[in-house]
């Protein structure tokens, strides 16, 4: 009986499929879960994108006229990781 | 499914799952677990003398952390409270400079003993999920109680009741 097989498939040596699977795998190193006892460094103020209320609102305006849209770059949390 | 395809999506769940590896925490410290040993963890500062047999208030905090700095004047409280009770408060600081820490405790003044974790080996040992956290210990160094952040009037109404009830029960 006469099996259907992709084209692609036999087309695809080894050697490339060891390198996707290596360069997936290498893709993996470049993750860190950042615990929340080893958040100093992001909950100190100058990481915090708000620290000037009106360099923001500057750029909101400036990103309002340019986009006819405004707001939805805010997120929750201060980076630290508290409550 | 073509044999093409389903390569790349095993590749990519072998990926995923390698990605996700670090996330799942292994060994963290939980309701009935043993206390750890603090003094094997090479802690900054002087450990109370006297921890077997005494309700512990385990907590981990650190100068940066908004909600920590809330939480001293209440934890201060507890210990004017409790102490002669059989509370014992231990506040681990798991600051990575030791100045950012005592410019804190210059600005609270706290009556209770407060260490800081250097190596931040016992912090990684208990793999607390917020800052701060909080253990309350019974007296037998069974941990029963714990709590991820501080949350105010919330958090310390339930600290005075489970101290109490901790402290009502029998030691060893």
């Amino acid at each position: 009986m006469k099996t259907f097989t992709n084209p692609a498939t036999d087309s695809m040596p080894h050697a490339a499929k060891l390198f996707l699977v290596i360069a997936l795998l290498l893709s993996a190193t470049g993750c860190a879960v950042v615990k929340p006892w080893q958040r100093e460094t992001l909950a100190d103020a100058i990481m915090q994108p708000d620290r000037d209320p009106m360099g923001s609102g500057l750029i909101d305006h400036v990103y309002f006229s340019r986009e006819a849209a405004s707001g939805g770059r805010s997120v929750g949390g201060g980076g630290c990781g508290c409550n | 499914m073509c044999r093409h395809n389903s390569f790349i999506v095993r590749a990519s769940l072998v990926a995923c799952l390698l990605l996700l590896l670090p996330v799942f925490s292994i060994g963290s410290l939980k309701q009935g677990d043993r206390m750890p040993d603090l003094a094997s963890y090479k802690l900054e500062g002087r450990l109370p003398e006297k921890l077997q047999g005494r309700v512990v208030l385990l907590d981990f905090w650190a100068s940066w952390c908004g909600p920590c700095k809330l939480s001293f004047p209440a934890m201060e409280k507890l210990n004017q409270e409790y102490e002669k009770k059989g509370l014992t408060i231990v506040a681990v600081s798991v600051d990575e400079k030791r100045e950012n820490m005592e410019r804190f405790l210059k600005e609270m003044k706290v009556s209770f003993p407060t260490v800081r974790d250097a190596q931040q080996k016992l912090v990684a040992a208990t793999d607390v999920q917020a800052m701060p956290t909080s253990f309350l210990i019974d007296r037998t160094g069974k941990v029963r109680f714990v709590h991820d952040g501080f949350h105010g009037d919330q958090t310390v109404k339930k600290y005075h009741e489970e101290i109490k009830q901790l402290l009502k029960e029998g030691g060893r």
